[in-house]
């Protein structure tokens, strides 16, 4: 390849890195910077004066640290739940060959591509007379959130984690029964910890998915404040006038940090996991 | 296999069985339920009877001139979107391919970021750099005070552009991986031919690509289809009497804000059709063009 036009085309990466990374870099800066910067008739690109001030801002006056929590509490249970739930399921569609099996496989296909958003209106019915029993579980409870995001991640859980089950010799599983291991024993102890990569892959979505909802929380947290999560907090902070930029842009860094390091996590831990697999 | 398979198979598949028939299969009957009734806050308060109405919400819409513009809208939005990410995705993984790997990582890692970045952060963020009176973008070009999102096609570009800055990365991600998965053997024996590069990239690894292209095309369209946050975020709500409404975003208003369930349910009915008939397309597609399903 020609010398100079490697480095024309390395210069408009270089570049191109700048621009998409921008959006980001003011977020963190304007978070970083102290009020009267912000809101400066000449922004500079860096501050001189680093301080945390929007920070506290947004986790005292905004209550931020509550809704982080909320948002945290949903994403973990609907993780926790979502991998037991699909590995259970996985493993039956996987190790046993039972009447009905080929339909389910299919219907987990379809299932992936009906658009969740068009179900808020039976659901908000749905959690609404779930309220009524089970007040946890209902409209302006974590609970409906819970349920609404456990749904909507375990097909495509069950789909990923088939391929790490199946990849899990069988031979293996007959090893552990002659050594006198129970099922009970074999799944949890042996088989779990094997599917571990996918596990970790599965949760990573699960997670993203449900930290980012803003139609459910929208349509199901009507009136409880303490029990919004950030989308909907710093939604609800942005104002048509008189914004604290300062207060909001923090708030979308606090936001966005578990996504990115969770991101940079299951890169290493999948591929590493992979290799372990593959060699195992 | 043992006698006591099937019922331990089924054991473990009950939560599972449970939770999606619950929250999946019921809701989604439910939806074409409601969709075929007059069901307002006086219904569901109980303070009028529940009226069968068939199809009637279906023609209801479809003579609504404001559910045309609005699928038009949503038609012309997602265009814009997935054209946008298509050609600044391919466009990337092709430089990507150009450059050492350190310039490369740079890019990479940009990318990423851009990718995790929550729909309501980034969309508060691009608000932010586009602020009529704070923001970096007006202090730039010197024209304090100009709204972004005032104009209605302003707005829907506006909108696009963070659409794009965020479902690029995946498109560039999906074409550089392909781009490298071509042996380097074809490449070479093309140029030995004499053929130049532009040719290389028509006639040899665009076929190559194709299946690649044609995935990362539907998916595309399929998210597109269906933005809400950014939408909603951005234009707070659908815009000025909303202007910059999509079907989701339509059908969540018709729903919750006007409380007129019975319509909102009919828009999601309608929506679903229609990303079906788009699924469906890529199902052939895909089997076409002999992708293992």
């Amino acid at each position: 390849m020609k010398r100079p036009g490697r480095l024309v085309a390395e210069l408009v990466t270089v570049v191109v890195a700048a621009v998409i990374a921008f959006p980001l870099y003011w977020m963190v800066l304007t978070a970083l910077k102290p009020a009267d910067e912000v809101i400066s008739a000449n922004p500079r690109p860096w501050t001189l004066a680093p301080t945390l001030d929007n920070f506290t801002r947004a986790l005292t006056v905004q209550s931020f640290g509550r809704y982080f929590l909320n948002s945290l509490v949903v994403a973990l249970v609907v993780v926790v739940l979502s991998l037991l739930m699909s590995f259970l399921a996985a493993t039956a569609l996987t190790r046993f060959r039972f009447r009905g099996r080929t339909t389910m496989l299919i219907m987990l296909l379809v299932v992936q591509m009906v658009p969740v958003e068009a179900l808020t209106v039976p659901l908000f019915f749905m959690m609404r007379s779930v309220g009524d029993t089970l007040p946890a579980f209902g409209l302006n409870h974590l609970g409906s959130l819970v349920l609404v995001h456990l749904a909507f991640s375990m097909p495509f859980a069950i789909w990923m984690l088939r391929g790490f089950v199946a990849a899990v010799p069988v031979e293996l599983e007959e090893a552990a029964t002659l050594d006198g291991a129970s099922r009970f024993r074999f799944l949890w102890q042996v088989l779990f910890p094997l599917v571990a990569p996918g596990l970790v892959a599965t949760s990573v979505l699960a997670f993203i998915h449900a930290w980012n909802d803003f139609l459910f929380a929208k349509t199901f947290i009507i009136s409880a404040a303490e029990n919004q999560t950030l989308p909907l907090a710093l939604q609800a902070f942005v104002k048509p006038d008189q914004n604290d930029w300062g207060a909001i842009m923090a708030g979308s860094t606090l936001m966005t940090i578990p996504v990115l390091v969770f991101f940079v996590l299951v890169q290493r831990r999948l591929v590493s996991g992979l290799a372990g697999a593959v060699k195992g | 296999m043992a006698r006591g398979d099937g019922r331990t198979a089924f054991a473990y598949l009950t939560p599972a069985l449970l939770v999606l028939g619950g929250l999946m299969a019921y809701p989604i009957y439910q939806l074409v339920l409601i969709s075929l009734f007059d069901y307002g806050q006086e219904q569901v308060s109980g303070g009028a009877p529940l009226v069968f109405l068939g199809l009637g919400n279906y023609a209801k819409l479809l003579a609504d001139p404001q559910f045309w513009t609005v699928l038009w809208q949503t038609v012309g939005f997602a265009a814009t979107c997935v054209v946008g990410t298509l050609v600044v995705g391919a466009v990337l993984a092709v430089l990507a391919t150009r450059v050492r790997p350190w310039a490369r990582m740079l890019l990479f890692l940009a990318a990423l970021g851009a990718w995790a970045t929550p729909a309501v952060a980034g969309s508060t963020i691009w608000l932010f750099l586009f602020d009529a009176n704070f923001g970096l973008v007006n202090e730039i070009l010197g024209s304090t005070g100009f709204s972004w999102t005032f104009d209605r096609w302003l707005a829907f570009g506006l909108v696009a552009a963070q659409v794009i800055w965020c479902s690029f990365p995946f498109v560039m991600v999906t074409l550089y991986a392909g781009i490298k998965a071509i042996p380097q053997e074809v490449v070479e024996a093309a140029a030995l031919d004499g053929a130049s590069t532009v040719r290389t990239a028509r006639s040899v690894m665009l076929p190559l690509l194709r299946p690649l292209i044609l995935v990362v095309t539907i998916q595309s369209i399929i998210w597109d289809f269906k933005v809400f946050t950014q939408i909603y975020v951005m234009t707070n709500g659908g815009g000025i009497a909303g202007r910059n409404l999509v079907l989701n975003v339509y059908a969540y208003q018709q729903a919750f804000a006007a409380s007129e369930y019975g319509l909102g349910a009919t828009i999601g009915v309608v929506m679903t059709a229609l990303l079906l008939l788009i699924t469906i397309g890529y199902l052939r597609a895909l089997r076409k063009s002999g992708e293992e399903l």
